[in-house]
């Protein structure tokens, strides 16, 4: 047994040199890995956040206000409908579950459903008596959502780029979230602030009939709604909120351009139409001038400029109290776009570059003394034996170091742990197959002998033992998360390569000893 | 040189002989841990209860009774501070805020606000109530999992005696590293959970290397008593176990040591965690074979084999 055909031995020193191969682009720069070393593969092992600093955010995505919203519509659609066939319906209001009317003569109600068939292909109809409650198929509501993620994950993307950092990663995560991580970000509340908003501005018409405290007392006028102010002037002037038309008279989705800028020496934000909405802006500015216009983002109104004449090249600025980053980050969101739902964070963890960077100093000098201190102990227990398996145990680093940069793993603060942990686990293999020769010894048996009967008993209590472990790495890595994934991969990597090296380089090394040798004297 | 043995060859210890007392020992502090458990609780951190997590690094030493008037005096609950390794680094830690999402993010923007320019936010992490019961359950989970899979795979590869004492061992281990947390406090996230698992995968394996040796000698040794068979096993395998624990309580130390204040609780765990399930597959799996009456007539194909010969 302890005799290597050529190919197997070959096949050992293979492994190992591409192990060194795939390692190695970990210990050069970036800078010269690309010019100087480019004989080498360029795959290096990437860096958790945790590690190199960033932002990581799992956002959701309110699905139910999209999928309401598009039940208003629906409604609206089906009662346009009705009203054109002169069916009398009681309208209500659109809830989750689809829009609902209420037919009001009994035998109009089997006419109207085939109407709402007929305009609404992809709905079903419920409800009992004169009532029918319409909703999306399940296929339509499936689309309607993926569509709505789909073009969160754009607007997201769109402002995330505007931070300018490298490789941000922006992914879809079950049915309505959004993971975003960031890498070298130093300030994660700029990332809040920009994720956190759904940036829907709309243009009204402030009524001025009333002060929104007088609508409130003696009565709505109609169409209109009272919305809170959030421009500091405003505040400070005493006005909390307006009362607004509800009619949109121009719409933020028509922007094609915003910039921050200055206006008498003020942070203000401008903005672009596009033709379509030039033309509308310009329009609706002719006919209101002297009027005052609500500008509302995400339901507050952020200011209410008076029209003193009409805008008609299609750009115009937007002035309130703001502050530079306010007006950068309002430029930034009208440039990106509208959010389709309003998103909440649900989950964020950012690491400053300096607390990174320490961790990965703390963990580089725990691995090497945690390595430093295996391998010396390693000599002193099994002798010439102990430094074969320290070079195996050098060769499990490097191969765990290869695997990880081919397959792209992250490493993590707790996937250093995991490495460190499998220094001293690796060598396990090796302790069980000289401890088992060390007692075959004791037997009486020959060197040889005992060396071979030392690996081939040892065997099935190294893969048992091994595999309980990989059980454990592998739950770990499919229920955890980040840095616990990190920790999962270094220690199911390690755990593999450990038995190939504490087994086949260990035995190699063993096997050209006694060719070489032929000992007569085992100290073990 | 004549290499270091940490347990000499010949050693011969009569473990099963006093396994009464690792019974009572095993269970005065496996009970003493689900006492505690259900009593006083895990210190759970953020990552189990939601709420913020900041770490931050101050001009000069740190005036935490500044800092913790600073912040008790915003309305946001309990928020612990304390010192983090450094003089001017500092943990600060908000419990979950009432509401929801939104809440957790005002309170945030609350506790950077009054923490001023004049510090370096190193982390910061939100869990909000949604995520925080997530992962408690999916830690739940695959703490469940991992036991489930490890028993059966025990359960194929050896007799279901091995199967069972094994598990027993296993969650004796988890009991009571979980034990060790309430008892100091260190705080459960999901980093120290992921070491719980570890421990798990640990101590099977360390059980599993004795097992193996049992099961080899009961083909080889037919006749030797069953008591005095396990006796020798643990014996043949003292030597491994102890290198093996050795080995790795080093590397451990390293990192508890020099990795760093964010691990440490993680570390802790680990540390804690190997010296128990080294003690457990010794003195507690193999004299549970006893209890379940291991008998002879493993592995019974070969015995019908060979009187069939």
């Amino acid at each position: 047994m302890l005799y290597f055909t050529k190919w197997k031995a070959a096949l050992v020193l293979l492994v190992c040199a591409l192990g060194v191969i795939y390692a190695a682009p970990n210990f050069l720069p970036k800078g010269t890995l690309a010019t100087e070393a480019s004989y080498l593969p360029g795959k290096q092992i990437s860096l958790g956040l945790d590690l190199r600093g960033g932002s990581h955010m799992l956002l959701e995505v309110d699905i139910n206000s999209v999928i309401r919203e598009r039940y208003e519509a629906l409604g609206d659609t089906i009662r346009s409908t009705l009203r054109e066939e002169r069916i009398r319906y009681r309208p209500r209001d659109a809830g989750l579950d689809g829009a609902e009317v209420t037919i009001v003569n009994a035998d109009e109600v089997e006419k109207a459903r085939d109407l709402i068939r007929d305009v609404e292909p992809n709905t079903v109809m419920s409800g009992d008596g004169n009532n029918i409650i319409v909703s999306y198929t399940e296929q339509a509501r499936k689309e309607l959502v993926d569509r709505a993620i789909s073009q969160s994950l754009e607007v997201v993307r769109r402002r995330v780029d505007e931070l300018g950092t490298t490789e941000p990663s922006i992914q879809r995560q079950g049915e309505d979230r959004i993971v975003v991580q960031v890498p070298g970000l130093d300030d994660p509340s700029r990332l809040r602030a920009i994720l956190g908003r759904t940036a829907k501005m709309n243009f009204h018409l402030v009524n001025e009939e009333k002060t929104a405290s007088q609508a409130r007392a003696t009565g709505m006028p109609p169409g209109t709604i009272i919305l809170p102010s959030a421009d500091a002037g405003d505040r400070a002037a005493g006005i909390n909120e307006y009362l607004i038309d509800r009619r949109v008279v121009v719409s933020g989705d028509n922007l094609i351009d915003s910039q921050p800028t200055f206006n008498d020496g003020r942070p203000v934000v401008s903005f672009r139409f596009d033709a379509a909405g030039g033309a509308r802006f310009g329009d609706m500015t002719s006919k209101n001038a002297g009027r005052r216009l609500a500008i509302v983002l995400d339901g507050e109104v952020i200011s209410a400029p008076r029209i003193n004449e009409p805008i008609l090249g299609g750009n115009g600025i937007i002035t309130g109290q703001f502050s530079v980053q306010e007006a950068n980050d309002l430029s930034l969101l009208l440039r990106a776009g509208a959010l389709p739902a309003p998103m909440q964070i649900l989950e964020e963890r950012s690491v400053g570059p300096g607390l990174g960077q320490d961790s990965v100093e703390a963990g580089e000098i725990a691995a090497v003394l945690g390595l430093v201190f295996v391998i010396a102990f390693m000599v002193i227990s099994y002798g010439r034996f102990g430094i074969y398996a320290d070079i195996a145990l050098l060769m499990n680093l490097i191969l765990v170091l290869a695997v990880m940069s081919v397959l792209q793993a992250t490493l993590t603060l707790p996937g250093i742990a995991g490495i460190v942990l499998t220094v001293g686990m690796a060598v396990d293999a090796n302790v069980l197959i000289f401890e088992r020769i060390r007692e075959e010894r004791n037997n009486g048996r020959t060197i040889i002998n005992a060396i071979d009967a030392g690996y081939r008993s040892a065997m099935s209590t190294i893969l048992d033992a091994n595999l309980t472990t990989l059980i454990a790495a592998l739950v770990l890595f499919s229920f955890g998360s980040g840095p616990i994934k990190g920790f999962a991969v270094t220690l199911a990597i390690g755990i593999i390569t450990s038995m190939f090296s504490a087994i086949w380089v260990t035995r190699l090394l063993i096997s050209v000893w006694v060719k070489r040798r032929r000992p007569t004297e085992l100290v073990l | 040189m004549k290499p270091l043995h940490l347990v000499p060859d010949d050693v011969n210890v009569p473990f099963l002989k006093f396994r009464k007392i690792f019974y009572i020992v095993s269970l005065v502090m496996v009970l003493a841990s689900v006492g505690l458990f259900v009593t006083k609780g895990l210190n759970f951190g953020i990552d189990f209860r939601g709420g913020i997590l900041l770490e931050i690094k101050t001009d000069g030493p740190a005036d935490i009774s500044a800092l913790r008037d600073n912040l008790g005096s915003l309305g946001l609950g309990d928020v612990s501070i304390q010192e983090f390794g450094e003089p001017d680094d500092v943990l600060i830690q908000l419990q979950r805020q009432d509401g929801d999402e939104k809440a957790q993010m005002a309170a945030l923007a609350t506790v950077t606000k009054a923490l001023g320019d004049n510090v370096t936010i190193r982390r910061s992490e939100l869990v909000g109530p949604k995520v925080g019961d997530e992962l408690k359950e999916a830690g739940v989970y695959s703490v469940a999992i991992s036991l489930l899979l490890i028993m059966v795979y025990i359960w194929f590869r050896f007799e279901w005696q091995f199967a069972v004492a094994s598990v027993v061992a296993l969650l004796h281990d988890v009991l009571i590293t979980i034990g060790f947390f309430v008892i100091t406090g260190v705080q459960f996230d999901l980093a120290t959970l992921a070491a719980v698992l570890t421990v798990a995968g640990y101590s099977i394996n360390d059980t599993v290397v004795v097992f193996d040796r049992i099961r080899e000698y009961l083909r080889k040794f037919r006749k030797m008593e069953i008591p005095d068979l396990l006796d020798l096993s643990i014996n043949s395998t003292l030597s491994r176990t102890t290198m093996t624990s050795f080995t790795t309580l080093l590397a451990l130390i390293a990192l508890f040591v020099f990795g760093g204040e964010a691990i440490r609780g993680f570390t802790m765990a680990l540390i804690f965690g190997i010296v128990i399930g080294t003690y457990s597959s010794i003195c507690v799996a193999s004299p549970l074979l006893m209890v379940l009456r291991l008998n002879r007539k493993i592995p019974e194909g070969e015995e019908t084999q060979k009187a069939g010969a």
